[in-house]
């Protein structure tokens, strides 16, 4: 086992609301080893995002702290890139898909040929010809896969992502999936991701973290067993995917998996 | 262009045309002492404007506005950013700022003529104190507004200092720069001409009053079309420009629809 290289450690959130304080997230302490896929999954509203922003130095946790390499992150970190959920706000309108991902480069000394750099990202995303078309020229799955561009062309070693697939049609986002994992491995990348889509989870994941409902805690952490190099259709047709899937399920609902005969009472009514 | 624009654009045009030839109708008549034919209106334009006086009066008033306006933007975009970034600065200087800001303009005149004397410092001085403050105010509430995610991201990938304020800050509120400008630009002429009547050697309101003064009619009708069309084609010019810098926000507000 290689070195953790991110420590959530303890993170509590309490946002001041309109009219007495929020607590979003409860207590919640996970770690990343170097190159791990972790993927947090949870209801709506259970902190995720809160969370991500937290990790990425963009929001200071109320009480608890992260950690990248044992040193506490303050701000966001130079070995760190962000997918962020509402990836249409987070492009610059006024910038073309080209200059917004090179925006991030501008002052990186150590990628070399950025250009080539760029040009390459969105090639892998498959985007290759809308370089100079202005995000608000491309549907929202499109923007979204500049999104993801930008952050891989940004090379960092640790790869955030909230819910980076949401808004794309299920091919897309089956080699979006593969995408990702391709150049996770390509370019040796560390990745959290946060989704809402167990399949998924357990489809990218070394490991899947579950969080409860707000105020959260972490409910329970799945070790993902399944051969390292995943495929569509052959690794989702295992029974290890199966019973994975059926346990983040069941960790998520709080329940025990309904029967068939349960399911087709509730369809029917 | 698509046809329902080319019918507009014809429209313009007639209307336009006709209320031209109504005015020239109406003033070949004898319309009094204050009036003059339009053929004779054009003479003098031509013989003014055409080159014989566009150096003596039309450059100095088109530099001062220049210098005046360039100043006030520059001005209204740095103390906009500085007021809009701050909490604590908008709320302390809201109230100095809504006092000066609802100064007749026109009432710092004598003052700007005991500071500046009257030749063009006067002039630059006056155009850009009262024109920065429409830009101020927009700028500051562009920049209290910015989207929050739009922020983070630009903070996650660590873009900051003079590229987060060239890149991201200064894009970001142009369409307030602009509406800004929009503002001061015909305050920005009402002051140049008031100044240039009041106390000026050269300029084209000097020269309106001028010929006011000295009953040449023709002149003051001249300077007075010359104005117009200024007014009219700082305004068009600065429509164009904001069109082209500001294109991506017309396409995401939808307004070109
Ligand atoms: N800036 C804020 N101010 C106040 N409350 C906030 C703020 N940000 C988030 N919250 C609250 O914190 C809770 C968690 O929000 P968060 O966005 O992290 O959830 P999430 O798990 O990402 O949800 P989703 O899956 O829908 O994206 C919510 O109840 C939300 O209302
Ligand atoms: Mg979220």
């Amino acid at each position: 086992m290689s070195a953790q290289l991110l420590e959530v450690v303890d993170v509590a959130k309490t946002f001041d609301g309109a009219h007495r304080p929020v607590k979003a997230i409860e207590r919640v302490g996970f770690t990343v080893a170097e190159d791990e896929f972790v993927s947090v999954v949870g209801p709506s509203g259970c902190g995720k995002t809160t969370l991500l922003r937290c990790i990425a130095g963009l929001a200071p946790p109320t009480t608890g702290c992260t950690l990248l390499r044992g040193v506490p992150v303050t701000e966001p970190p130079p070995e760190l890139a962000v997918v962020f959920q509402d990836y249409a706000r987070s492009l610059f309108p006024w910038l073309t898909v080209r200059g917004n991902i090179l925006l991030p480069l501008r002052r990186r000394r150590d990628i070399p040929g950025k250009e080539r750099t760029a040009a390459e990202a969105i090639e892998a995303v498959g985007l290759a010809g809308f370089a100079d078309h202005y995000p608000w020229q491309l549907s929202g799955g499109m923007q979204q896969r500049v999104a993801i561009a930008r952050a891989l062309a940004y090379r960092p070693r640790v790869l955030l992502m909230d819910e980076p697939f949401a808004s794309v049609d299920a091919q897309t986002r089956a080699d979006l999936e593969d995408l990702v994992l391709e150049v996770r491995r390509r370019f040796r990348m560390t990745v959290l991701l946060v989704t809402h889509d167990i399949d998924e989870a357990v489809y990218m994941s070394d490991r899947v973290v579950v969080l409860s409902r707000p105020p959260s805690v972490v409910k329970e952490e799945l070790t993902v067993g399944l051969p390292a190099d995943r495929h569509q259709i052959t690794t989702k047709e295992l029974r290890e995917f199966a019973r994975l899937r059926t346990a983040v399920y069941v960790a998520i609902k709080g329940q025990e998996a309904p029967s068939p005969q349960a399911t087709a009472a509730t369809a029917g009514g | 262009m698509n046809g329902r624009r080319l019918r507009h654009l014809w429209l313009e045009i007639g209307v336009t045309a006709g209320l031209l030839t109504a005015a020239w109708l109406y003033l070949a008549g004898d319309r009094g002492y204050a009036w003059t034919s339009v053929p004779t209106m054009l003479g003098a334009f031509r013989d003014a404007w055409l080159f014989d006086k566009f150096g003596e009066h039309v450059v100095p008033s088109l530099v001062r506005l220049g210098l005046g306006f360039t100043l006030a933007v520059a001005a209204g975009v740095a103390l906009g950013v500085l007021v809009g970034s701050s909490r604590t600065i908008r709320l302390l200087s809201q109230p100095i700022i809504s006092f000066l800001r609802s100064l007749p303009a026109v009432s710092l005149l004598p003052l700007s003529l005991v500071l500046f004397g009257i030749g063009t410092a006067q002039k630059v001085f006056i155009i850009a104190f009262v024109c920065c403050w429409p830009i101020v105010l927009n700028v500051a509430d562009g920049i209290a507004e910015l989207d929050a995610t739009m922020l983070a991201s630009a903070r996650s990938y660590r873009v900051r200092g003079l590229d987060r304020l060239r890149w991201v800050l200064i894009p970001a509120i142009m369409p307030r720069i602009f509406a800004g400008m929009r503002i001061s630009l015909s305050m920005a002429v009402l002051l140049l001409v008031t100044s240039e009547m009041v106390a000026s050697a050269n300029g084209i309101g000097f020269f309106v009053w001028q010929s006011q003064l000295t009953f040449s009619i023709p002149d003051m009708w001249a300077g007075i079309i010359l104005l117009g069309l200024l007014g009219y084609g700082l305004n068009l010019g600065l429509q164009v420009v904001e069109r082209r810098v500001c294109r991506w926000h017309t396409h995401l507000t939808g307004r070109d629809e």
